[in-house]
């Protein structure tokens, strides 16, 4: 029989939670036992191959991109994870979310201290995705299974998570993996 | 900052005795002088009244009638509640828009006129009403808000405003309103003829024991929604231990649906006044208190007068009618529109100066309230049934009503119904009967107590109305055929999420969420699922929540969820591709669209 498939995104996140998956060291070969990986930054496979087992979220809704990767992987996996802060509440990327677009971008192009860009112009071009309105946790874009929280949750959590949910068994998670203070 | 500031502020604070527990009666008269308490007002208050500019905004802040901004020196603020909007509030906030030019929330260029809304201002059985100021216009139609902005633009003096006068005290010359008091039924106890002074000649006739025993034995119970024995409240706060005590009488009558208390405040001042003296007798107060909502203002010049009367009748004063050593007097605290300021320890905090937050019981206030002191808080109803029980005794005063429920109820009617106003009924009466009585044969539904009680459908309406039974504070509102339960009940929500003080996470978030939910299935994007998730959440929010609004709030959910499911069922379906029927591609990157000048190419149109 062949092995369960797994794949992942990084949305409007940080990479951080995706450096968490790694973090689980040499646990990650008796991963690789357990799953194969489709579309994923892991392997660099860009599109689905084929129906998948899990996927895993990391990061909010910032574009329409994100929008498009995220709804593709809802058709395609059977159980969707948000990982991690920005997925489940938008995190940091969310904190423009009081703040009209327009102002954000001339923030970032034009006005911030920082910006050196002397022929003023914000960049436009087809190829770039436009920005939504705001950040969007994942669950208020397409239905959610299961919600990890954390910035970025543990190795422990997700590696347990994980297992728990290819092997059919109740996710065991210790208080210190799920507290966060 | 400017000399008139300055000056001003500071003789509005030695008025209040540079006392920082009247900050209410400051900043509100700051604010009426200056259309805005601002941060320059705030500091100097502090100044002068020797607190932290904090507290000073801490005030300021949490009370809508009261602002940092500037505000036009005319404030129209329409009533946006349930009612209002059935009997057509819609159409008239568009007339005054277009008459004003000017949208919801902004002011007049010329600064001169401010445009709000406002919840419940008590006047549902002749909305849509609004504010203008302290002046209320009522019977709001558009043709009636052409004339009335044209009125005011003449002279920008809602006290100038052109309008016929209202029946009974309303038409005296100090309340000059235009307010009617449509009193539908008169029972035995509250709209009778009664002897002015017979019950409080009786009462100082007697021990104060003695007294408190009489409200024991008539079983008088709580008219402002809890129901909590009137004598045994006065007999803890009497036993309590301290010298100085206070009677506050509860005249915020903020539950949507409530206009009863105006009426009285109206029409029955003196037996109010009677009855919180003889609350003062009992419990060993010398000081009482008149807990008046914002939106009463209209009334208060005529109540001091009530009051300055009664002070040269030596019906209040010292050693009253010669009883020696009882002294009592009655003063006016202002409230500034906060709806959770009706909630008693909400209310002491209001009248200490500070943010209308509730307080932590125990202690209760019985024990320590006011200014730490014992104090009992009584709904203007109740104290007004006291006078009545003393002058013609328990016996007489149980004799109607039900077994648990001994004597009258008033009620507020309003809604769907032929006759809206205030009945004095009995208790016990069944559901079907009351409706036979305001002309409502047909109606779908009755909201029973406000939004905090419940909302209840043909099945209830055998049930009778009292404690024991379908308890109310005196709000019943109906709903005609054509209402939209789910759509009510989201509604009334919205008036929560506004009145939450935002002390506890239950009530302030979760009040939201329930709100965003009904929304969501009244956009029809409803799945089966949130009918659940609309039960358990509201449940948590009254289980976990810190004060009565939040234990009651989701009542308007829950009880249309048990009384019309159907309603909620037909408007939700199950959805079976993943995705989140709320979000809305389109609107998600439209304002990008038009910044980049260009069409989306991921999400072609
Ligand atoms: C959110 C909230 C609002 C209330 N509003 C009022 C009110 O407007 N008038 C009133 O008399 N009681 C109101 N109450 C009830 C008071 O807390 C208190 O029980 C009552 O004033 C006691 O008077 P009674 O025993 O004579 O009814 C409210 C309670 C809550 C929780
Ligand atoms: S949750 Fe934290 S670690 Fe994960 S993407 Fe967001 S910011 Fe990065
Ligand atoms: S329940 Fe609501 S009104 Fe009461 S304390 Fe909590 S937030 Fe404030």
């Amino acid at each position: 029989m062949s092995k369960p498939k797994v794949a992942t995104a990084s949305l409007a996140g940080c990479f951080g939670c995706h450096m968490s998956v790694l973090d689980i060291d040499e646990r990650i070969l008796k991963l690789i036992e357990l799953v194969d990986f489709d579309k994923s930054p892991v392997d660099d496979i860009k599109e689905f191959t084929g129906r998948c087992a899990v996927g895993l979220i990391e990061g909010g809704c910032a574009n329409e991109e994100n929008v498009r990767v995220l709804q593709d992987f809802r058709r395609h996996c059977d159980v969707l994870i948000s990982v991690g802060d920005c997925a489940t509440m938008g995190g940091i990327p969310a904190m423009r979310n009081n703040i009209p677009l327009k102002e954000c971008l001339d923030e970032a192009y034009l006005n911030g201290p920082t910006v050196y860009n002397p022929s003023g112009i914000i960049p436009n071009d087809k190829e770039i995705p436009l920005c939504l309105d705001k950040v969007y946790p994942c669950h208020e874009v397409v239905k959610i299974d299961y919600h990890m929280p954390g910035c970025p949750p543990s190795a422990d959590t997700i590696w347990q998570t994980l297992v728990a949910l290819l092997t059919n068994k109740p996710v065991d998670l210790p208080y210190e993996l799920i507290k966060y203070d | 900052m400017s000399v008139n500031l300055t000056s001003a502020i500071k003789e509005i604070c030695k008025f209040c005795g540079n006392d920082r527990t009247r900050m209410m009666d400051i900043v509100r008269a700051v604010q009426q002088q200056f259309g805005q308490v601002s941060d320059e007002a705030m500091n100097y208050i502090a100044k002068c009244v020797n607190c932290h500019r904090v507290e000073v905004e801490s005030v300021v802040s949490f009370y809508v009638f009261l602002s940092k901004k500037q505000k036009g020196g005319v404030v129209i603020r329409l009533c946006n509640d349930v009612v209002d909007k059935m009997s057509g509030s819609e159409v008239v906030a568009e007339a005054f828009e277009k008459e004003l030019g000017i949208k919801f929330g902004q002011t007049t260029p010329d600064g001169k006129i401010t445009l709000e809304y406002a919840p419940c201002i008590g006047m549902c059985d002749q909305s849509p009403a609004a504010l203008f100021n302290d002046e209320i216009i009522t019977y709001l139609s558009t043709d009636k808000v052409k004339e009335v902005v044209a009125d005011i633009k003449k002279h920008y003096d809602p006290s100038k405003l052109k309008h016929r006068l209202g029946d009974g005290h309303n038409a005296d010359e100090l309340v000059h309103s235009c307010v009617h008091n449509n009193i539908r039924n008169k029972g035995r106890v509250i709209f009778a003829e009664f002897k002015p002074e017979a019950g409080l000649k009786n009462a100082l006739a007697m021990s104060s024991v003695e007294v408190i025993n009489e409200v024991k034995n008539a079983r008088l119970r709580g008219r402002g929604g809890a129901g909590f024995p009137t004598g045994m409240k006065w007999q803890f706060t009497r036993g309590a231990a301290g010298e100085k005590k206070y009677i506050i009488c509860n005249a915020d009558e903020g539950e949507p649906g409530t206009f009863k208390d105006r009426v009285l405040l109206t029409e029955r001042a003196d037996m109010l006044f009677e009855g919180m003296t003889i609350g003062g007798y009992a419990i060993g107060a010398d000081e009482g208190i008149l807990y008046l909502r914002g939106e009463y203002a209209y009334l208060r010049k005529f109540l001091e007068k009530v009051l300055a009367d009664r002070r040269s009748r030596n019906l209040l004063g010292k050693d009253i009618l010669g009883k020696k050593g009882f002294n009592f007097d009655v003063r006016i605290q202002m409230g500034a529109g906060a709806y959770i300021c009706g909630e008693e320890t909400s209310l002491i905090s209001s009248c200490e100066g500070l943010r209308g937050d509730p307080k932590t019981r125990p202690p209760f206030p019985a024990q320590k309230g006011y200014l730490g002191k014992p104090t009992s808080v009584n709904n203007v109803e109740t104290l007004c049934c006291v006078p009545r029980v003393l002058e013609m005794g328990a016996a007489w005063f149980v004799e109607v009503g039900s077994a648990g429920s001994p004597s009258t109820k008033l009620l507020s009617v309003s809604g769907d119904c032929k006759q809206p106003g205030v009945y004095e009924i009995p208790f016990g009466v069944k559901v079907s009967e009351l409706l036979k009585m305001v002309g409502a044969e047909d109606a779908q539904a009755l909201l029973i107590g406000g939004p905090s009680g419940q909302i209840v459908g043909s099945a209830d309406f055998q049930r009778t109305i009292c404690y024991d039974d379908l308890a109310t504070g005196g709000a019943v509102v109906v709903f005609g055929p054509e209402r939209d339960m789910v759509a009510v009940a989201a509604d009334y929500m919205e008036f929560f999420v506004e009145e939450s003080c935002g002390y506890c996470t239950p009530c302030r978030a979760g009040n939201v969420l329930l709100k965003k939910y009904l929304d969501k299935i009244l956009t029809g994007c409803g799945e089966p699922e949130d009918l659940d998730i609309l039960q358990k959440l509201g449940e948590s929010v009254k289980i976990t929540s810190r004060c009565g609004l939040g234990q009651t709030s989701p009542n308007p959910v829950l009880t249309t969820l048990k009384n019309f499911r159907k309603s909620y069922e037909t408007k939700v379906k199950k959805t079976t591709n993943g995705m989140q029927p709320t979000f809305d591609i389109r609107k998600a990157v439209k304002g990008a669209e038009t910044i980049a000048k260009r069409d989306s190419v991921i999400f072609v149109k």
